[in-house]
């Protein structure tokens, strides 16, 4: 599988790197994961699952996966289907913001101390090495629980785990980009740093932060379960993923389906993510070609 | 001049460096104390707290001085730390000193444990996977390091849990947990699942690292001089390609020593095991903030002190790193 490699680009186009994606098999493969998933999750947001996640229906309790309820039911009747959906839309509603607050302040402030320096680099590389001086996890843990809990104060903790992340994405590069004759050319010429960083050192690096991004939802979607089976995640009654792992530690000897339909889903989402990040950034090496 | 070369020095600059981290760390812990809603007061009293009258609320302020500025309170609080002084559980009446005495060298025996599970399972991957690369066994090797990156430990642990408690009658964890000196058979058992699933999390990124660091490896010179000079195969891939890739293997394992910190929380809440992570979920459980903060700022510092030594370690094993 041998790619075109655009000679002379910096960064390929939009259109070539979605083409290059869906070329590749491991991006085509995470691509549909993640669309599944995706799929679920809307559907249940938008309520046209033949079941809701909250309805209990005592005499249909701990049935195994039918034509009924394609993921059986839990110990109070619910449809285990549609609790996970619902699961997986409060994971991704949670993930997507968490890294969406993680990318635009990690990269700003990235983007700021590579093309600075001086003291803004010295504070922002100060204040990411205090984040990452605490296991991820954990860090999220104890922020989730210094502060009231819903779902934005989760989101905002694990926000705050991977900003640092996007600190160094985004700093290296600019750092290189500084010294290009392109950006010294547009500062020569008397554009304002805000244009030059615009125009052409955000372009530059928009490729690496797309993988970035694939790669910051999959961890964002991890640690929100593992914040929920701990307790601390979602708030009830919104159904969470990592919470019906928890409840389903005890009732897995008679209903395994009870652990398998969350775990399912969750290794699906996350899978899917990893395939394609590696497909994005397969497509976006400017090497080209290797798609193993 | 002196005092300038000897600040330039990079190990002068990494330890200063390390310094400054670890003042942030504090400041931060110390911030998050303060962010909980309510304070030592309410914590302490709990529900409690809003039936006392202004004057009682005031004097037990002064008691916990709380009517000084933070600055001050800081500054009280770190000179309390730094004299070992971590707090108490309220509930139990321990010092948190001497809880983290307990369950901090159980945390590093899993996190050994763990390592040595992750770096059989990664570079045992990684070598099959590299042995002949685009073939199915390279997918394989592939494979596991996906799962490893995918499968979340609190699921993988409860699946385990439940299936060796069920079909194998087998669960060494729901026994009160064995000390390893008191009784290192019983321990050993305990230890197997927690470490093998975080082990497992442990073990993909370390196929990732060293399945590119043995390819790379086998491309260069001496290797080919080794294969030329018939070195048979196997022995060509452990003493001299391995060898070869192990300092991209070792950095990415000492990188990783947060995400067993981390991970640490989650296993041994599953496995009951009573190491340092259990000791924060059950402090953010009881409401027991001081335990909490204290125990965090520990397993903060704890990853700063790991993550310099690696990098000092770096400086003896590997000579190009000295000279600059």
């Amino acid at each position: 599988m041998t790619a075109v490699v655009d000679v002379g680009r910096v960064a390929p186009g939009r259109h070539t790197i979605l083409r290059r994606t869906l070329r590749s098999r491991t991006g085509v493969i995470g691509a549909a994961l993640v669309g599944l998933v995706v799929l679920a999750a809307l559907a249940s947001l938008l309520g046209v699952l033949p079941h809701d996640a909250v309805t209990q229906v005592p005499a249909q309790r701990l049935r195994g996966p039918s034509g009924e309820h394609w993921f059986g039911t839990d110990q109070f009747g619910r449809d285990v289907f549609a609790r996970a959906a619902g699961g997986a839309a409060s994971s991704l509603l949670v993930a997507v913001v968490a890294v969406a607050i993680a990318t635009a302040v990690g990269t700003a402030a990235g983007v700021v101390a590579g093309f600075f320096g001086g003291w803004s680099s010295r504070v922002v590389l100060g204040v990411t090495n205090v984040l990452f001086a605490f296991p991820p996890l954990l860090l999220a843990l104890a922020l989730a629980s210094a502060f009231d809990r819903t779902w934005l104060t989760v989101a905002a903790a694990i926000a705050t785990v991977y900003t640092p992340i996007f600190v160094r994405v985004a700093r290296g590069p600019v750092l290189a980009l500084r010294e290009a004759e392109f950006v010294q050319a547009a500062t020569v010429l008397g554009f304002s740093p805000l244009r030059t960083l615009a125009r052409h050192v955000l372009p530059n690096i928009a490729p690496i932060l797309i993988v970035q991004v694939t790669l910051s939802l999959s961890w964002a979607v991890l640690t929100e379960a593992s914040l929920s089976f701990l307790g601390l995640g979602t708030p009830p009654p919104a159904p969470s993923l990592g919470a019906m792992v928890l409840e389903a530690r005890v009732l897995v000897n008679v209903a395994w389906w009870s652990m398998a339909a969350p775990g399912v889903v969750i290794v699906a989402l996350v899978v899917g993510l990893n395939l394609l990040g590696d497909g994005l950034r397969d497509a976006l090496d400017p090497r080209g070609g290797g798609n193993s | 001049m002196i005092l300038r070369g000897t600040l330039g020095h990079p190990l002068v600059r990494r330890l200063l460096e390390a310094l400054f981290t670890l003042a942030g760390v504090a400041v931060l812990v110390f911030v998050m104390l303060r962010a909980i809603p309510g304070d030592q007061i309410t914590a302490t009293l709990g529900t409690e707290a809003a039936a006392l009258t202004p004057a009682q609320r005031a004097a037990l302020e002064t008691y916990y001085g709380l009517d000084q500025p933070l600055v001050v309170q800081f500054w009280t609080w770190l000179g309390s730390v730094l004299t070992g002084n971590l707090g108490a559980s309220e509930r139990s009446g321990r010092s948190v000193l001497e809880m983290t005495a307990n369950s901090l060298p159980i945390t590093l025996e899993l996190a050994v444990l763990s390592l040595v599970v992750g770096l059989v399972l990664g570079v045992g991957a990684a070598m099959l996977s590299a042995s002949r690369p685009d073939s199915a066994r390279d997918a394989a090797g592939q494979a596991v390091a996906l799962a490893g990156l995918s499968v979340p430990a609190f699921l993988l642990g409860s699946a385990l849990l439940a299936v060796a408690a069920r079909f194998l009658g087998y669960n060494p964890n729901a026994e009160q947990f064995a000390p390893l000196v008191a009784d290192p058979a019983l321990n050993l058992q305990q230890m197997l699942m927690p470490a093998l699933v975080l082990g497992f999390g442990l073990a993909a990124p370390i196929m990732r690292t060293a399945r590119s660091a043995l390819l790379e490896t086998r491309t260069l010179d001496f290797v080919r001089t080794a294969r030329g000079k018939g070195v048979p195969p196997r022995r060509l891939q452990v003493r001299h390609v391995l060898r070869g890739a192990l300092v991209p293997i070792l950095t990415m394992t000492g990188l990783q020593f947060g995400y067993l910190l981390g991970g640490a929380v989650v296993v041994e809440q599953i496995f009951s095991v009573p190491g340092i992570g259990r000791q924060v979920l059950i402090g953010i459980q009881q409401k027991e903030y001081a335990v909490v903060q204290s125990t965090v700022l520990v397993i903060a510092v704890t990853f700063v002190l790991v993550n310099l030594a690696t990098d000092l370690l770096y400086r003896v094993v590997d000579p190009r790193v000295r000279a600059t």
